[in-house]
Formats: structure tokens, C-alpha cells, sequence
């Protein structure tokens, strides 16, 4: 079976170079609308493989594969620290047994987790003993539960039959280059047939492993995703390039990472002074990679052993002493989850008619004045899930940025508000939250939460985004729309339109 | 003739998997080799095999106690620039 995406419209990329600010205009369910049926229906309950369901369905890591085959220079393996968020880094690393126990665990108490995926702390398939015992039992104790793995590629080939016998429909390889060339500057070496293998030699070991993988995979019918790590001057113009072959060999959505690289992580990259990418050139690599390739982009780089929503991290919920003290009956909880499942469902399915409603009435709208085209806006949501505006200002530990055009709506990034002071040069030493956030809203010009306190509205407006409370638990697209309306109605995209004019002039 | 594990080990349970003679088990704090069942690979492969997939430096020691995996081998951070960070991480 091939699976295939469709391309993206020309007519769209057009646009895209004219009008609007980046790649894919349009709401930012048009991630789906591209893909078949058949792959839509596989990923709409997938919070990893759909921009929307994100929003509704968590996900849960077990750290069972603690061994890795390869070394890349954004890992230290010494780091296991709990407050860190980032791939790689666990609390504890768990046998099989505590595995399945701690994912039934979950799923009863999060119902809504749909996918258990095994991504490390190492790579899952340099374990394959742990990784697959783990897989055997979940796929017979419970068969609710989709099951994805995340490897480097390099034992893939080895296991495409294994994964495909357990059921394993959702694979990740991480794939940062095609080149060796560039490979010798990411990966320092790999361990291949019994020996430590270094630089160049290395890489294209490495590369042949993964294109391969990638193509038995797809040949069996397993969706694939491709993860890369953005790393500026190393390969981010090189990423254009990997994202066409991947795409062009089925892999079935493109999830381009920025670089993490602080130097106390204690990596190459972080010690050897290397930056990750701005969050507007993470956004260019991707919107140059779109007109080939079905992006992610609302990926959140989550630990190894990472416990619900994307976003949010309830590990310490179901630490292995508090799972030893919970009684679950998973023949239970499989029923309650079927109805809770059942009922997310449902209402994507209506929101979806809406959305198709809405198309329909504007695009007969659009025919009977030949509308003055506003130019785009980035608003930011304060969300705690569901798909609404349902989060306080204050209490956000993320916004989620959408771009809003007469297109409709589309889901640009997420932008992490720094928790701590973190006291460096340019803000002092007091720098509260609140300053972090209002810098993390940098470039929008409009916030949307349930409800805001007195100082942080006066300080948003002085920054010159308008804070927003009044679409409090309504749903983010409709809320952004109205808001682009009001902001029209109110003059306020003229202005800047007229500006524009005259600088073209 | 044996080789050792010291104590940076973080039981990631690499070599575990790869020595051909069940020589490394798991212990209190980190991962041991038995002196008395390790061969160095001698037999069976023309490098120790623990040595060849431990991602830490200084942790793989040979039978005269020499680090097989000294600094800055593995992760290509050359060992000065490492110090140099740290003591800037710790300044702070």
C-alpha cells in the first residue's frame, strides 16, 4: 500500500508569496485537509500527528529503551534531571512491567491519553528486547491504545517486520541530514557491527539506515513522521532538501525542531558556544519546507518519560510508588475511555461541519465585494485544552500563536513563557513572569485568555498587544476570527495597510 | 584480564546488551563487570564491546585502571573548553 500526500495547492504558495506571511494560508486544519482519508482517520485521535487533536487528546512516554547506539551532539547522556523538559532527560527509567503498569494507570486516570510511544531516554530500538516486551503486552492487555516508537534510524531496518507485527502504525525517525558531510558535524560517531565508528564513515552508515527504514516502513503502510533538529550554519538550508526526499519517499508529515542547546545541558553543541534558531527562523524553515511538505509545528519537544497533554507534564502524578497504590481495572476504564473517546469525536466531527459551513457562506461573501485585503495578524491564546480560550494571562506556561488573515485562521508555533527570573543583563535582576511573558508575546498584536489581572493589561498595551477577555471558553478559531473582525471594524488594520501602501510607493 | 566500570556509569544499560560473555550486571549504584567472567572481547571481537558503545567518558577502564574513553573523545568537547564552561556555569 503507498501512502501519499497530496501536494499542497499551487494556487496556495502563490498566495503565500504575495499576500500572506508564510506557506500555507487558510485555518490551521488545512494540516488535515491535505491527507487522504485513510491517513486522516488514522491520525485525528494522534495529539503528535494532528495540529487539532492536540488540543483534546494526551500522550504518554514510557522510558524503557535507556541504551543508545549513537551519539548526536545535542545529547549528553549524563543529564537525567527532573526539571529539565527536553528529549533525552527522564526521572527514572522504568522495566516493562512497571511500564505497562504505569500506562494503564494513566490511561485510567487521564482518559483521554490515546497514544503511549516509546521515544527513549535512548533510542527505543538499540533496546529491542525492552521496547518490544512492552509493545507485546500493551497491544494484548490494552488494545485501546495506539502505539508509536521514535528511533534514530539506525536499527530500523532490522525491526520494520517486528513493528509491523505489533500493531506499531505510527513510526518517528529523526532525520537531520541526507548529506554525510553534514551528518560528520551532528553525529560524532555510531556504534555499527560491533565497533565504535566515527565522522563521515559514520553518517552515511547512519543515512543509508534511515532512508531505508523510512522506505520499508512506508511500503508496509506504517505512517511516518520525520523529526529534524534545526541547527543554524549546520543545516537548516540543508533541511529543504531532506524534507523533499523525505516527502517524496511517503514519510507523511515534517516536524522541523529548533535546536536546544543551553550550555548547561553539558552537549557539544551547548558547550561549543553553537545557537539554536530565532523563533522567526524556525518559522521561515518550515514555511519554505511546506510548499513540499505536510508540517508540524505544534510540536513541544517533550521529555522522554512526558505524562498528558502537549504542553503539560503530569509525570510526578504517576510516579512508580504512587502507580503501586492505585487499583486499576483497565476492563473499566476501556469502557469509560470508549465513551470519552466516542464523545472528543463527536465534537471534532461538528466543529468540522461548522468550519465547512463557515467556508461555504464566505467564500459566497467573497464573491459579492471584491474585498479589500487586510493584511495578516498573529494573535496569542491562552488555552488549558479543548480546543478554547479557557486559560488566565497569568497562569500560561505557553501561548499558542495563530496567524489570522481573510484566509481564515492557521496555527503558526507555540511560544514558552520563561517561569523564572532569569536575570541577565538587559532586564536586571526582578524580572517577574510577568515580563517573561509579555516578551514571549513579541510580534503580536493581540492576546486572548479567560481573564487578566489589572497590571499585566496596562503593561500589555504598552507593549502594544491588546490584551483580550472577552471570548472567554469560546472556541480558538472562532475567538481570533471575531477579534480580526473587530479589529477591522475598528479601523485598526487600515492604518497599517495605508502605511504599507505608501512604503511601496 | 577484566575490564572495569567507574563511577560516572549512568546505567543506561548499553553495554549490558552488547558483551558476549554476561559479564555486566547491574549493582547498588551503577552497572560492574565481573573480573572474573569478562574476556576484554578477546575471543569474539577485536574490541571490547562495552568500551565501544559506552557513551561516557572516563568510565570504561582497562586492566592496568587506564580510561579506554578519556575526555574528549566521545563527544568531541575538547576537555579545556569543558572546564571553561563549567566554571562559567557555576559563576553564575
Amino acid at each position: 500500500m503507498q501512502l501519499t500526500v497530496l501536494d499542497q495547492e499551487t494556487a496556495h504558495s502563490e498566495e503565500a508569496a504575495s499576500s500572506c506571511a508564510s506557506g500555507s494560508c487558510g485555518s490551521d486544519n488545512e494540516q488535515m485537509a491535505h491527507l487522504s482519508d485513510e491517513i486522516r482517520d488514522k491520525v485525528k485521535n494522534h495529539p503528535c500527528y494532528s495540529e487539532e487533536a492536540h488540543h483534546y487528546f494526551a500522550r504518554m512516554h514510557v522510558a524503557v529503551a535507556p541504551a543508545c547506539n549513537i551519539q548526536c551532539h545535542y545529547c549528553n547522556r549524563k543529564y537525567d534531571c527532573s526539571n529539565e523538559s527536553r528529549p533525552g532527560v527522564v526521572s527514572e527509567v522504568l522495566t516493562p512491567d512497571e511500564a505497562v503498569m504505569k500506562t494503564k494507570a494513566v490511561a485510567a486516570n487521564i482518559p483521554q491519553m490515546t497514544v503511549l510511544g516509546i521515544a527513549g531516554p535512548g533510542d527505543p530500538l538499540a533496546n529491542p528486547e525492552r521496547t518490544f516486551d512492552t509493545f507485546r503486552r500493551l497491544s494484548e492487555e490494552a488494545p485501546d491504545i495506539k502505539l508509536c516508537v521514535s528511533t534514530n534510524g539506525l536499527a530500523l531496518p532490522d525491526v520494520v517486520d517486528e513493528l509491523a507485527k505489533h500493531n506499531i502504525d505510527h513510526v518517528t525517525i529523526t532525520i537531520n541530514c541526507v548529506d554525510p558531510k553534514v551528518g560528520a558535524k551532528i553525529y560524532p560517531w555510531i556504534y555499527w557491527n560491533n565497533k565504535r565508528i566515527y565522522g563521515e564513515k559514520a553518517a552515511k552508515i547512519l543515512i543509508a539506515q534511515q532512508q531505508k527504514g523510512l522506505e520499508m516502513l512506508v511500503a508496509r503502510g506504517i505512517l511516518v513522521k520525520v523529526n529534524s533538529v534545526m541547527i543554524p550554519g549546520v543545516n537548516d538550508e540543508h533541511l529543504k532538501e531532506v524534507s523533499r526526499i523525505v516527502k517524496e519517499k511517503g514519510a507523511f508529515l515534517h516536524n522541523v525542531m529548533p535546536l536546544i542547546s543551553e550550555p548547561e545541558h553539558g552537549t557539544f553543541y551547548g558547550i561549543m558556544g553553537q545557537r539554536g534558531p530565532e523563533p522567526e527562523e524556525l518559522q521561515d524553515l518550515q514555511d519554505s519546507c511546506s510548499g513540499d511538505m505536510n508540517m508540524m509545528r505544534h510540536c513541544r519537544q517533550c521529555r522522554a518519560d512526558a505524562v498528558g497533554l502537549l504542553g503539560e507534564d503530569r509525570g510526578e502524578e504517576f510516579t512508580l510508588d504512587k502507580i503501586a497504590a492505585m487499583d486499576i481495572d483497565y476492563n473499566e476504564a476501556m469502557k469509560k475511555r470508549a465513551v470519552i473517546h466516542a464523545g472528543i469525536l463527536e465534537e471534532l466531527d461538528e466543529k468540522d461541519a461548522k468550519r465547512a459551513r463557515l467556508a461555504a457562506m464566505n467564500s459566497g461573501a467573497k464573491q459579492d465585494k471584491p474585498a479589500q485585503v487586510y493584511r495578516p495578524v498573529l494573535m496569542a491564546v491562552a488555552t488549558s485544552g479543548g480546543g478554547l480560550i479557557n486559560q488566565h494571562f497569568g497562569h500560561a506556561t505557553e501561548f499558542l500563536i495563530y496567524e489570522v488573515s481573510a484566509n481564515g485562521v492557521r496555527f503558526v508555533s507555540h511560544r514558552k513563557v520563561d517561569q523564572y527570573c532569569i536575570g541577565n543583563d538587559t532586564c536586571g535582576e526582578k524580572e517577574s513572569a510577568l515580563a517573561g511573558s509579555i516578551r514571549s508575546l513579541k510580534g503580536c498584536e493581540a492576546v486572548l485568555c479567560s481573564k487578566i489581572g489589572f497590571e499585566p493589561w496596562s503593561l500589555l498595551e504598552e507593549a502594544g498587544v491588546i490584551p483580550n477577555g472577552e471570548h472567554a471558553m469560546e472556541p480558538i478559531e472562532e475567538a481570533v476570527q471575531a477579534v480580526y473582525q473587530e479589529m477591522i471594524a475598528a479601523g485598526k488594520l487600515d492604518e497599517v495597510t495605508a502605511k504599507l501602501e505608501v512604503a511601496a510607493n | 584480564m577484566a575490564l572495569s566500570i567507574g563511577d560516572s556509569c549512568v546505567n543506561c544499560w548499553a553495554c549490558y546488551d552488547v558483551c558476549p560473555s554476561n559479564a555486566i550486571s547491574q549493582s547498588s549504584t551503577h552497572f560492574k563487570i565481573s573480573a572474573r567472567k569478562c574476556t576484554e572481547c578477546e575471543d569474539d571481537y577485536a574490541q571490547p564491546q562495552c568500551a565501544s558503545i559506552c557513551p561516557i567518558e572516563d568510565t570504561i577502564f582497562d586492566a592496568q585502571g587506564i580510561s579506554i574513553n578519556p575526555p574528549g573523545t566521545l563527544t568531541g568537547i575538547p576537555p579545556e573548553k569543558m572546564a571553561e564552561a563549567m566554571r562559567e556555569i557555576q559563576s553564575r
